[in-house]
């Protein structure tokens, strides 16, 4: 096919203003689905991303459109992340395309995250298309969108289809200007090949299926290919496109077209994400731009509930890594659970759903650990460590100073909201930046920010605070000397490892109660007093009590039934199966994860 | 072998049961009678040769069945079954559903021990747990059971009552002590699922549970020492605690349910109810539909197909040997090793010599004379130590 009669894309847009919806109504224009295979949200095929109403994986489909200029076009859809955490996401998935459909809400027009995504897409050299979304809605004020969309990121949107993704309303719109505004593909068929690897796909017949988009040259079954950061070298088994929720095999994909290979790829580390595929025999000089090894922003450990259960656990990682280049694991072992590994996360979110999907799609049962962000510890003799778990702090006499991660912070929010969301940011020991009025009504705040103090809750409280009318991202911007300290918590006079954490010393007092507090809510009464304290070194800074049981009896046996006072016992015996033995306290594993939900109480 | 009846109809169900039992109309109290008779005619062709020792008939409330149909159900039992000549024979019964002339109805089919759930004698108590009746008609209930001549009497209470004090609790106490029953039963309440309760106590109950402050529910402190109050003033009273909940005068045990401790065999006929026969335990039909059905293909004389049960427990010789301890221990004699070593052959060490010695160097077992028992500790914390004995 002919690379003028190509456009791929992606579609970008804050959390909640329409991405999946507007998909999914392209994909039903373009006649590749019957009615019958529409599902709500084609795109979002994952499980797990369905009941969260967020996509995390990117995808691509091929579409079919016949243009009102006549021409039959290939539109390669390429699904983006929305989330702050998968920016490395988007951005690999920008990369496979050369313009973006940009989706703002008619009603809560630009957000954070709005700008992010269209930066990273300007970045990446991509023509963007903006769309006035939820023009269906009573509070929609397109006009006001269009201008905001002018002045704020500066690009012509007068023109700007206003859709209904909902209702289907004026949608074609977008698939017009799709073929007239955004560029076709501009690589050259007869150049060496050089393709992207935007994301891939672990297939147990298959082996590695690796999604690309070719820049130039062709790329055929048969050919001896070479991934150029890895410096792997496969035999090509198949190529294809990507139909409705299937792959369909074609005889090559030339420069300007996305799709997928085979090749028999049975090691999950060959094919990294952002890498360049090439011909072994005739490589290009210099790989795409594009692989950056993304560095893990939040840290914490995962142990199986069994420990049995390791060899699991270590597969289950190395197949999510191979769909997930952000993901980092390594072995490490804590007095409490055991054998486990230290994961690296892009952030809680990334956690979140790694963990689920640990659980869900591989059954394993497993324990986390409060999660930190990777502290530079800089010691006596010279040297610097970066610290990712907080147990292998160095004895605090051989500690010259430490510092922590921080970002640079973007917060836009209503006028009303402006004095709780600062309040906030000055809890979270932010340092102010500036504030800028996009309209009347809404700012755009910019706070530099330590990354331990958005990682837990940081989403949830400024909800709340906001009443839902703050949105936030944020960009790691460097480090910064703190004044930091690890807190130890105390079980029973015994000292828990994987519940140790380093936080700011002016705020130590305050976690260690919550901490305190918390705990004490999740272990379970024993026949003995529990003392649960926070410490820093030997000095104990916070102390709560669980008292001991003394009562705990089913009085009813009721006409001979004994199957439901069996269930019970078997209940209980269960119940204490799943704890970790610290001393002699049986800790919950839930208690792992309750320095997670510090703020909530 | 003892046989169980369920009556599960009741007048109107109180806020805290999670019984099976329902305010049905006459003609499915009807439509039971009738599927009830046949049930118990198939089991007594079934099961003939055996000796009935005890009969329990519960509910519901069995006494708000209207008395012919009692009558036909107990002429059915008489009719199919051999009821030894001293077998013990109980029924439920709530205040205000039962009549003088009830009772001397009861009594021509050998009614000879009568349970009467009281729950409370603070009139505010009751009301708030959606019962139908107050003291007063508890006393006169009492009183026509005491005149029928019913001589083994059972009064139910509770503790751990929304807003119950010691101070209410002793009232209870010395009203029900003052009557001079044989047998009391002190249940602790449980908040159950799908009740009224549940809905209106459930955060409570797990701030109970959790040892925090509670709102209506007496704190977790406050229910323990209303549960130690009854079995210091029972005991006081010379009411022997032979159960976790069952206290007795001069030896007059429930044998029926002392059956069930002691896994004698057991038919229970009738919506949802339990059988223990030989090695497998039973469950009937849940679904009054279904149960109506099912008993509806048998004949009026009790010929026909066996009905097919709701649930088949095959006991493996492990769940029968972790039954024995963890029925056995509600007892306060325990069981005896050699009891132990009669019934399966082998000494209670093989399964259990770890787990005795970690209880009782926790305070909760007491392995000597040959017995193995729950201390007052254990009993307190029955669920715990219980749920030790279960085999994997």
């Amino acid at each position: 096919m002919d690379q003028s009669h190509i456009r791929n894309f992606c579609i970008i847009a804050h959390i909640d203003h329409g991405k999946s919806t507007l998909a999914d109504r392209i994909i039903e224009m373009t006649g590749l689905l019957t009615e019958r295979e529409m599902q709500a949200q084609v795109l979002d095929n994952m499980e797990l991303e369905r009941e969260r109403g967020i996509t995390i994986k990117s995808q691509a489909v091929r579409l079919i459109y016949q243009a009102k200029d006549g021409g039959e076009y290939v539109l390669n859809l390429i699904d983006t992340p929305g989330h702050v955490d998968f920016n490395y996401e988007v951005s690999r998935a920008l990369a496979a395309c050369d313009g973006a459909v940009l989706i703002v809400d008619a009603a809560q027009g630009i957000e954070a995250q709005t700008l992010a995504n269209v930066y990273l897409a300007i970045d990446h050299d991509l023509e963007v298309l903006p769309v006035i979304n939820k023009i269906d809605l009573p509070s929609a004020d397109p006009d006001r969108v269009a201008d905001e969309i002018e002045n704020v990121i500066g690009i012509e949107a007068m023109d700007a289809p206003r859709i209904s993704a909902k209702t289907g309303e004026n949608v074609g719109e977008v698939l017009e200007q799709i073929i007239t505004k955004l560029p076709a593909p501009a690589g050259d068929v007869d150049a060496p090949l050089s393709a992207l690897i935007f994301d891939s796909l672990y297939d147990s017949y298959r082996g590695v299926i690796v999604f690309c988009r070719v820049r130039d040259g062709r790329l055929r079954a048969g050919d001896e290919v070479l991934m150029m950061a890895t410096g792997a070298k496969f035999e090509v088994v198949e190529v294809g496109y990507f139909g409705a929720g299937q792959f369909i095999a074609c005889e090559e994909l030339a420069a300007g077209m996305v799709g997928y290979m085979t090749a028999s790829i049975k090691n999950v580390r060959d094919t990294q994400v952002g890498d360049t595929i090439t011909h072994a025999k005739e490589p290009v000089s210099e790989p795409l731009p594009g692989y950056k090894k993304v560095n893990p922003m939040v840290y914490c450990g995962l142990y199986p509930a069994d420990g049995a259960k390791y060899p699991d656990l270590k597969d289950a990682l190395e197949k999510l890594q191979l769909n997930d280049a952000a993901l980092q694991y390594e072995p490490e072992t804590s007095v409490a659970l055991g054998f486990g590994f230290r994961c690296g996360f892009l952030g809680l979110l990334h956690l979140d759903v790694i963990q689920e999907r640990l659980e869900r799609e591989y059954q394993l049962d497993l324990v986390t650990t409060a999660p930190g962000v990777v502290y530079r510890v800089y010691k006596t003799d010279g040297s610097m460590l970066e610290l990712t778990n907080p147990s292998n702090l160095p004895d605090p006499s051989e500690i010259e100073y430490m510092e922590e991660p921080v970002v640079d912070a973007e917060i836009m929010v209503t006028s009303d909201f402006i004095g709780a969301i600062m309040d906030l940011c000055q809890e979270r020991r932010g340092r102010y930046v500036l504030m800028e009025y996009m309209e009347e009504t809404r700012a755009l705040l910019k706070y530099v920010l330590p990354l331990n103090e958005i990682i837990y809750d940081f989403f949830d409280a400024l909800k709340s605070r906001s009443r839902g009318y703050a949105s936030f991202d944020y960009e790691l911007s460097g480090y910064e000397r703190s004044e930091l300290v690890k807190l130890d918590i105390l079980i029973n006079k015994e000292p828990v490892d994987a519940l140790s954490f380093i936080v700011f010393k002016d705020t130590a007092y305050d976690r260690g109660r919550k901490m305190c507090e918390k705990l004490k809510k999740e272990i379970p009464r024993h026949l003995f007093e529990i003392p649960i304290q926070a410490a820093i070194g030997s000095k104990v800074i916070a102390r709560e009590t669980v008292k001991a049981v003394r009562k705990d009896v089913l009085a009813k046996c009721y006409g001979g039934d004994i199957t439901r006072k069996k269930k019970l016992l078997e209940k209980q015996k269960e119940g204490k199966k799943r704890m970790r033995q610290v001393g002699n306290v049986d800790i919950p594993q839930e208690a792992f994860m309750s320095v997670l939900k510090l703020d909530e109480s | 072998m003892e046989l169980y009846i369920h009556i599960p109809f009741c007048m109107k169900k109180c806020d805290y049961c999670d019984f099976l039992s329902a305010p049905y109309d006459l003609d499915v109290r009807r439509a039971y009678t009738k599927a009830l008779c046949r049930e118990i005619a198939f089991f007594g062709k079934k099961l003939a040769g055996e000796r009935i020792e005890t009969i329990f008939i519960g509910g519901g409330t069995p006494s708000w069945l209207e008395t012919e149909l009692l009558d036909a159900v107990m002429q059915t039992v008489h009719a199919s079954f051999a009821v030894e000549k001293e077998a013990e024979i109980s029924m439920e019964c709530n205040p205000g559903t039962v009549s003088a002339a009830a009772f001397a109805s009861y009594r021509r089919w050998g009614l000879n021990r009568l349970s009467i759930g009281l729950q409370s004698a603070n009139d505010d108590e009751l009301a708030l747990l959606g019962r139908i009746h107050n003291f007063d008609r508890f006393l006169r209930t009492y009183e026509n059971a005491r005149k029928a001549g019913i001589y083994n009497i059972n009064i139910d209470i509770m503790t751990g009552l929304p807003g119950q004090t010691p101070q209410k609790l002793y009232f209870t106490l010395q009203q029900v002590i003052g009557l001079r029953p044989e047998h009391i039963s002190a249940y602790a309440l449980m908040i159950e699922k799908g009740t009224p309760f549940y809905e209106r106590y459930k955060f409570d109950a797990v701030r109970q549970h959790a040892g925090m402050a509670t709102e209506e529910l007496p704190d977790d402190d406050t229910a323990y020492q209303l549960t130690k109050l009854t079995e210091q003033v029972l005991k006081e009273h010379g009411f022997l605690r032979y159960e976790i909940s069952n206290f007795a005068k001069d030896g007059l045990v429930c044998r029926h349910n002392v059956g069930y401790w002691t896994r004698v065999p057991y038919l229970g006929v009738g919506l949802g109810a339990a059988s223990l026969l030989g090695h497998t335990r039973y469950a009937n039909e849940r679904d009054m539909d279904s149960y109506l059905y099912q008993c509806s293909l048998l004949s009026e004389d009790g010929s026909g197909e066996s009905p097919v049960w709701a649930g088949v427990d095959e006991l493996s010789r492990k769940d029968e040997v972790a039954e024995y301890m963890y029925l056995g221990l509600r007892m306060t004699d325990g069981i005896s090793r050699v009891g132990f070593e009669q019934t399966f052959g082998q000494s209670i060490d093989t399964y259990y010599k770890e787990t005795m010695e970690q209880l009782r160097n926790e305070g909760m077992l007491s392995l000597d004379g040959g017995r193995v028992r729950l201390t007052e500790q254990g009993m307190d914390l029955s669920n715990r130590v219980l749920a030790e004995f279960l085999l994997d």
